[in-house]
Formats: structure tokens, sequence, C-alpha cells
């Protein structure tokens, strides 16, 4: 029987699971590993041969070398291990959030400081708030992406 | 005979460890928040504790995915500030209580919880910011915390994690345990984490103060309503790091009134958005 997972209609949310932690394992090892000063600097001395020496999958190391955490968390990434490469680049946690919602730093914030994001609108798949799929990318940092 | 005195409930965002080493408590985003901390700070002189029972979760520091324990107890007799790859706080190194750790996890693990016992282990900031919040900054000359803590981490990174309900039945059993030591002993229990806040995706930021201050509402006056809350309802409406909030039904659960004795009296509530990315709530509920 399958198991019950209430919250894959949560909208914008990537549940650590026991299924994202066995895709995850390697890059999310890869991770823990920057917790030591000597393994960020090789890290950052020569990326792409730091990540060669992980079992990881090919697409986890572009996601990785492109600080893409959306794409690292679906491909198994964990917000709590990936911070570790944020703090290897110097990065907050409030910046890390705020780049997987395609604001700005400063709009993002803004944001916060305002109270933060409402759950109206957020609550489920197939709403309209601001944290859904229609109504991606976010801010003014995502939309010069596009 | 052991008694807890005490619970104390706060959020332990690292961006507060952060902010009081770099010194910025005085600036104005941080100056509301720090001060909401200003009557603890003064109350943990006045009510001073032998002993800290620290309810708390590592983020990914002293436990990879290599091993994933629901509940560990620290038996050690110290435990090292982690580096989360920031370099470690300059905070002092905890020193834990083996003996009356030693203890609570012989008892609780009679009593049908089965925790992981912990030798070794170094300590992150769900540990070392409740304790800056509470303690203030110790002086060079003193550079220890007021007291021995035990440090009692629960897994809330990997889902599922334990419910509500199973925390709060914990704190029960961790209330026994505590009051079958032998020595005569205050001891302190903390329920760290939270309040809403969601660290990952498109809805990163999610704030929601009508669900908080719910929660403690109900912390304060019917935990076992906020006990029967599910994990769905924290991811969705408090966030998916805002399930962080079972932790502090474990203390909770420790305290006299579920036990069948008087309601604790409320020294203490604050809420404050945000610190960084969270919504930090505090509260100090006494014996």
């Amino acid at each position: 029987m399958a198991l019950d997972k209430p919250y894959l209609d949560v909208p914008g949310t990537i549940i650590f699971d026991a299924e994202q932690s066995r895709k995850g394992y390697w890059i999310n090892q890869f991770c823990m590993s920057l917790m030591k000063a000597e393994n960020r600097e090789r890290f950052k001395a020569n990326e792409r041969a730091y990540l060669d020496e992980w079992a990881m999958t090919e697409e986890q190391k572009q996601a990785v070398m492109a600080r893409d955490l959306n794409w690292c968390m679906r491909t198994g990434g964990n917000i709590y291990f990936l911070a570790k490469i944020g703090a290897t680049d110097g990065k907050s946690f409030q910046q890390m959030a705020g780049s997987m919602t395609g604001m700005t730093e400063e709009e993002y914030r803004n944001m916060m400081i305002k109270g933060g994001r409402s759950v109206e609108g957020n609550r489920f798949v197939g709403e309209n708030g601001d944290a859904q799929a229609q109504n991606q990318p976010q801010g003014s940092a995502g939309k010069k992406a596009h | 005979m052991a008694k807890i005195t005490a619970s104390v409930f706060t959020s332990h965002v690292p961006a507060i460890g952060a902010a009081l080493d770099l010194g910025k408590t005085q600036e104005a985003y941080w100056q509301p928040l720090f001060a909401g901390y200003d009557y603890g700070k003064q109350w943990m002189k006045d009510n001073k504790p032998d002993v800290i029972f620290l309810v708390y979760n590592d983020h990914a520091t002293a436990f990879s995915l290599d091993i994933i324990p629901t509940f560990a107890i620290g038996t050690a007799a110290q435990f090292q500030p982690a580096d989360e790859g920031w370099g470690p706080r300059p905070v002092p190194v905890v020193k834990g209580h083996p003996d009356l750790a030693s203890h609570i996890a012989q008892s609780v693990i009679q009593q049908d919880f089965d925790l992981t016992i912990v030798n070794k282990m170094d300590v992150d900031h769900g540990l070392t910011v409740p304790l800056s919040l509470m303690c203030g900054q110790p002086p060079a000359d003193k550079f220890e915390w007021p007291c021995p803590v035990i440090p009692f981490a629960v897994n809330v990174v990997q889902y599922p994690v334990p419910s509500g309900q199973r925390c709060f039945n914990l704190g029960k059993a961790i209330r026994k345990a505590i009051e079958t030591y032998d020595e005569d002993i205050k001891v302190h229990i903390w329920g760290t984490g939270g309040m809403s806040h969601q660290l990952q995706g498109a809805r990163a930021g999610l704030i929601n103060k009508e669900f908080d201050s719910a929660f403690l509402d109900k912390l304060i006056k019917d935990p076992q309503g906020a006990a029967d809350i599910s994990h769905i309802d924290y991811v969705r409406e408090a966030g998916s790091e805002g399930i962080e909030l079972v932790m502090w039904l474990i203390a909770r659960g420790a305290m006299n009134d579920v036990a069948g004795g008087k309601a604790p009296t409320l020294k203490q509530r604050f809420y404050h958005v945000p610190a960084s990315n969270t919504a930090v709530g505090h509260v100090i509920l006494e014996n």
C-alpha cells in the first residue's frame, strides 16, 4: 500500500521525506563535508574537481555549481545541508531562502520586515497565492532572468 | 529529590546568534527582538537552575544522513559548539550533567521511549542560541554558562518527525525521570525552535501570526490541545520548518499540571516578526 503523503499538495514546498533523503544522500553528504575549513578551501579552489570526488549525479553537480537551491532540492537536497554551501559562499540564511523565491535580496528582506509571506492562497495547490506555480517567478530578480 | 521548577520556550534562529556575536543587538532591526529577552535574562539570574534540560534540534551538524536518531540524549561531560560552516560561535563549551542524563536515559527508556544515547556530539545554534538569549554573553573572566546543560536532540529534519502527541507524552516521561533523581536540584526544561517559518522553495518566508498566537494560547492553557495539532497542519499553516514547534511540547509535557498538579504561572510571553526568515516566540512558565 502506498504511504500517505498529505503534504504533496502544499505549493512551493518539498518535504524532505525518506524518498527525497534517499535520492539526495550524496549531495547532502557533500554539503556536510563543507563543515571543515580545509574542505571549504578545496571546494572554492576547484568546485568541479571537488564535486567529482562524490558519487553525486551530474544533475546534482550542475545544480550546486549553478547555486540554484530549488534545483538542488528537487534532486534530493535538504535546506539544512545546502546551507553549508551558502555558508561557504558567505551567505546568510535569509539570502539563501530569498534566492529560492526569485526576489532580490532587498525585496525578500522587505517582505519579512512587513510581516512575512501570507498563508492566504498558499495552503493548497490550485489557490492563487504568491507562492503558487502560476505566479512564479516572484520579484524583479526572477523576472530579469526570464 | 530533583524538581522541575520551570519551562522556557524560545525560537533558535541562527541569525540571532550572528547578531549577538557581531555586536548588532542595538541595531534598529534587532533591538525589539532582544528587548523581548531582557525579562528572561534577569529571571534566569533570579531563578538560576542547577541543570537545564534543553530540547532542540540538530541542523545537519552532529547528525548527517548517516544516522538520524528521532530522540537523542547527550550524556557526555561536555559538548563543543559546532562549526556549521561559518566557523564555531564564540561561546563557552557546554558542560553536561552525565549523572542526571544517564538517570533520565535509563528511566525514559524503561517508560518505552527508545532514546539514542550520545556520548560524543557537537552542539549547533539550535542549542547555543537559546542559551545566549537567556544567559547573555558570559564575561571573559568567567567564560562559562551558568549551569550544566543536558542536550536533547529531536529529529525535525527528515520527515516524518515525531508527532506532537508523542513529544507531549515524552515530556511526561522525562518529568517522572527527573523527579526520581535523588539529589535535591532544580531543573529547567527548555523547548526550542519555531515558530512559523519556511526556509525553502517559492513559499519561503511564510509567517502565520494567527497560527502562532493560537499555538501560544494553547501551549499555556490547553497543552493537550496543542499536542493534537497534526504534522500536516504545521506544514500547511506554519511552514515546512514550523514543525519544529513539536519540540516545545516535550518541555510543556514535563510541567506539573499535566501530571495533575496546579496550572503553571505565566512569567513571560513575547512574540516578534521577523528574525531573518522566522517568527520568534518566547514563553516562561513556572511550576
